[in-house]
């Protein structure tokens, strides 16, 4: 079974291949028939691998496949190679069976688009580009997976290309990540020339051997692969093109946050964590940065009026706590905290997308209300994904895989209270900013009338959101804190692939207490939630009438100004300097400065000496000039006389000389 | 196994020295010849004659690669022949000859 791993990513992109090729002349059915089923095959591999690695793990827990050699040069030998270990199999298995109930989705929720197959080929493109960055066995097949995500990206965001609104966000979509990816791509070169090989496994033994802790190259190498990542997973200070991305269609969304983009900074890091380990300066940074961002994205969440753009900055905000754990050490709650949270990401954007339909491309919160009734599957089906978002106690998956993460950033060696304080802090904005939505959306008067004739939605968008709630409540049950059961499934199973993090700072009691406090941070924020937008609205509106709250507001929601920032700092003066030379200004500077120099000389040498020497140089050159020309007869046959005459006295040469 | 044997009889320079012979061939046809069709035939002899000096270096190393070129040779030899082809019948259109020194007006 395992040998079958390289269908994984060949199946969508033998889908991408047929729709790009042959989509014009395939039906709306056919289509979402080798869409859809791509995927589903792809997750139905992943799933049979799954269960085969499970209960008959290859030796070292390590499976690899070598499809072919790439290139081969002096040396540099990179192959399509596959490798499979629990982290790349935990993510596979994600991102496979997460697209394709996404696709499911898409089959309904695209059906009136006239781009129907072009939808489908970039879907399928994505799917196959993120499978090929997760099981690339080398670093160099990994990145073309890495281009391959930000190139889709670009094509969905900008997928309705007819509003140039949306064209400018997938351009900035493309080119902000590009500042991270060149870093990247400067990392790999760096590793390349030092360690000589661009293969995952090698390479880490390697740098583990060669560099001792702390080490200047491990430091520069960690901090250009992190700036890859701060761009992919839209951290600080590379977040701001990721609430502009939500201009693509909603199921963009739901695969680019839950599944195929996003996650792909916090598997680099997670995949290279011996790097980072090698350089704890880096490493702490790592922790810094998603501390930071999940508040500042927290407390933009918590003002934003477009439901989309919440779920944007919640994104953030989420994959800021991965960041914060990776640079603890706990790399198997990052990704605990990824699997959990694709699940309920992907199905408050599925949910978000029927409510946006329903009400006819209404995004706007302030606009919606009372959906309860109307809606009653998506409403529980958000609200699901809400609770677990906002990490509810006991019943649902975010609160094991974020409260894991939380006790990590106390108690791990490179915790300390104030990471953790800064975790705790965005667990009351989570819930606050999530349960706002939801009390806004579903409770509350209706404050547009649903329009009439509004089709309920069918089954192929029910089933996935079902699905998907089911995952978002029972997913965390596979690791509980001690407290509950202490069952530890995932972390030891990821332990075969990344080490474990231990405890240095801490009791045993000090962990329950910290998790009651994260249990009352979660039920603080709902609870405030229902007061502030539900009870007594009234207050809220009161405040704002102050212009300093009203200000405040207004600079969370552009997103801490870092927009206004980066176009004061970097656009602007890119924009002058290109409108400032349309008139030649540099070339116009080295004429003035020829010009005076001539003059100069005109005065020094009245007896144009100079003068005559130059005229002999440009007689000499008319000379070779006309020499030359005549050798260039028009006349094919003697080109040929020529050239054989060269080839047969360079003969000679090599020969006899 | 008898042609292999046969083959292998050959000594090696027998077969460069003919190389060699339509290779020359070729380029006097290219170089004497005005007419443009005959030049084109010209050379595909060379084409023929380089390629027949690498199936006879395969043999010799008893290596496939020879044949392998060989064929890429012939694939070569046919786009350039269409290409060539072509134009021979826009430069008769334009000057109603298939000289090749009366078509000069690219000199310098």
């Amino acid at each position: 079974m395992l040998s079958l791993l390289w269908l994984i990513p060949t199946l969508p992109l033998a889908g991408f291949l047929v729709l790009a090729l042959g989509g014009k002349y395939l039906g709306h059915r056919s289509i979402a028939v080798i869409g859809t089923s791509s995927t589903a095959l792809s997750a139905l591999i992943a799933i049979l691998i799954g269960m085969d690695f499970i209960a008959a793990p290859p030796p070292g827990f390590v499976f690899r496949q070598e499809a072919w050699s790439w290139i081969a040069v002096a040396g540099f030998s990179p192959g399509i190679g596959f490798y499979l270990d629990a982290l790349s199999l935990v993510m596979v298995l994600v991102v496979t069976l997460i697209s394709f109930l996404i696709h499911l989705y898409s089959t309904e929720f695209m059906s009136g688009d006239e781009d129907y197959a072009r939808f489908f080929a970039y879907m399928n493109l994505f799917v196959g580009s993120m499978c090929i960055l997760i099981l690339a066995d080398n670093l160099l097949f990994l990145y073309l997976g890495w281009e391959g995500v930000g190139l889709c990206s670009y094509l969905l965001i900008g997928f309705w290309y007819r509003d140039p609104a949306n064209g400018r966000a997938a351009r900035k979509a493309f080119i902000v990540t590009r500042i991270g990816d060149t870093a990247m791509a400067i990392g790999l070169f760096l590793l390349f020339t030092h360690l000589g090989t661009l293969d995952i496994q090698p390479l880490m033994q390697c740098a583990g051997q060669q560099w001792p802790e702390g080490e200047g190259l491990a430091i520069l190498t960690a901090a250009l692969l992190l700036a890859g990542a701060v761009g992919k997973s839209a951290q600080l200070p590379l977040q701001t093109w990721l609430p502009d991305a939500m201009a693509g269609p909603t199921p963009v969304s739901a695969l680019m946050h839950a599944a195929t983009m996003v996650t792909a900074g916090v598997y680099l890091i997670a995949r290279t964590h011996v790097l980072f380990t090698l350089a704890p300066v880096v490493q702490h940074a790592v922790a810094v940065i998603g501390a930071l961002t999940l508040l500042l994205a927290g407390f933009s969440a918590l003002v934003q009026t477009d439901i989309k753009r919440v779920l944007a900055y919640s994104t953030i905000s989420q994959i800021g706590y991965m960041f914060l754990a990776l640079g603890v050490g706990a790399w198997s709650a990052a990704i605990f905290h990824l699997v959990t949270h694709a699940f309920f990401k992907a199905l408050l954007f599925l949910s978000a997308g029927v409510v946006i339909m329903s009400l006819h491309e209404e995004h706007n919160i302030f606009r919606m209300g009372a959906l309860r009734k109307k809606l009653p599957i998506v409403f529980w089906t958000f609200l699901i994904g809400s609770a677990s978002l906002a990490a509810l106690p006991l019943v649902t998956a975010g609160f094991y895989s974020k409260d894991l993460i939380l006790w990590r950033a106390w108690s791990s060696a490179g915790g300390n209270p104030w990471l953790w304080a800064a975790g705790w802090g965005g667990a009351i904005l989570t819930g606050l900013y999530i349960f706002r939505v939801v009390f806004l959306v579903f409770f509350g008067e209706a404050r547009t009338a649903m329009p009439p004739g509004t089709a309920r939605p069918g089954l192929r968008i029910t089933l996935p959101l079902i699905v998907l709630a089911a995952f978002s409540l029972v997913g965390g049950w596979i690791e509980t804190p001690p407290f509950l059961g202490n069952l530890t499934l995932f972390s030891s199973f990821v332990q075969h692939a990344l080490p474990p993090a231990q405890a240095v700072h801490g009791e045993k009691n000090d962990e329950t207490i910290l998790e009651l406090l994260a249990i009352a941070a979660s039920l603080g924020g709902i609870a405030l939630a229902y007061l502030l937008f539900l009870r007594y609205p009234a207050f809220l509106q009161g405040m704002m009438l102050i212009p300093a709250f009203a200000r405040i507001r207004e600079f969370w929601q552009s997103g801490w100004g870092f927009d206004r920032f980066y176009e004061f700092l970097f656009v602007r003066p890119y924009l002058w300097l290109a409108h400032a030379d349309r008139r030649d200004v540099i070339d116009n500077i080295y004429k003035m400065a020829l010009s005076c120099m001539l003059r100069w000389l005109q005065k020094v040498d009245p007896h144009d000496v100079i003068n005559t020497i130059y005229n002999g140089l440009a007689g000499l050159c008319l000379f070779l000039h006309r020499a030359l020309s005549a050798t260039q007869s028009g006349q094919v046959r003697r080109y040929a006389a020529a050239i054989a005459t060269g080839s047969i006295g360079i003969l000679f040469i090599g020969i006899f000389a | 196994m008898r042609t292999a044997e046969a083959i292998a009889a050959i000594p090696m320079h027998h077969g460069l020295v003919l190389a060699a012979i339509l290779f020359a061939l070729g380029m006097i046809g290219i170089l004497a010849r005005r007419n443009l069709v005959f030049i084109l035939m010209s050379i595909e002899i060379m084409l023929n004659a380089a390629g027949l000096a690498f199936v006879v270096a395969g043999a010799r190393w008893e290596q496939a690669d020879g044949q392998v070129m060989l064929i890429f040779i012939l694939a070569v030899a046919a786009a350039e022949v269409s290409v060539g082809l072509a134009l021979l019948l826009l430069l008769y259109r334009r000057f109603q000859t298939l000289d090749a020194d009366a078509v000069s007006k690219m000199r310098g």
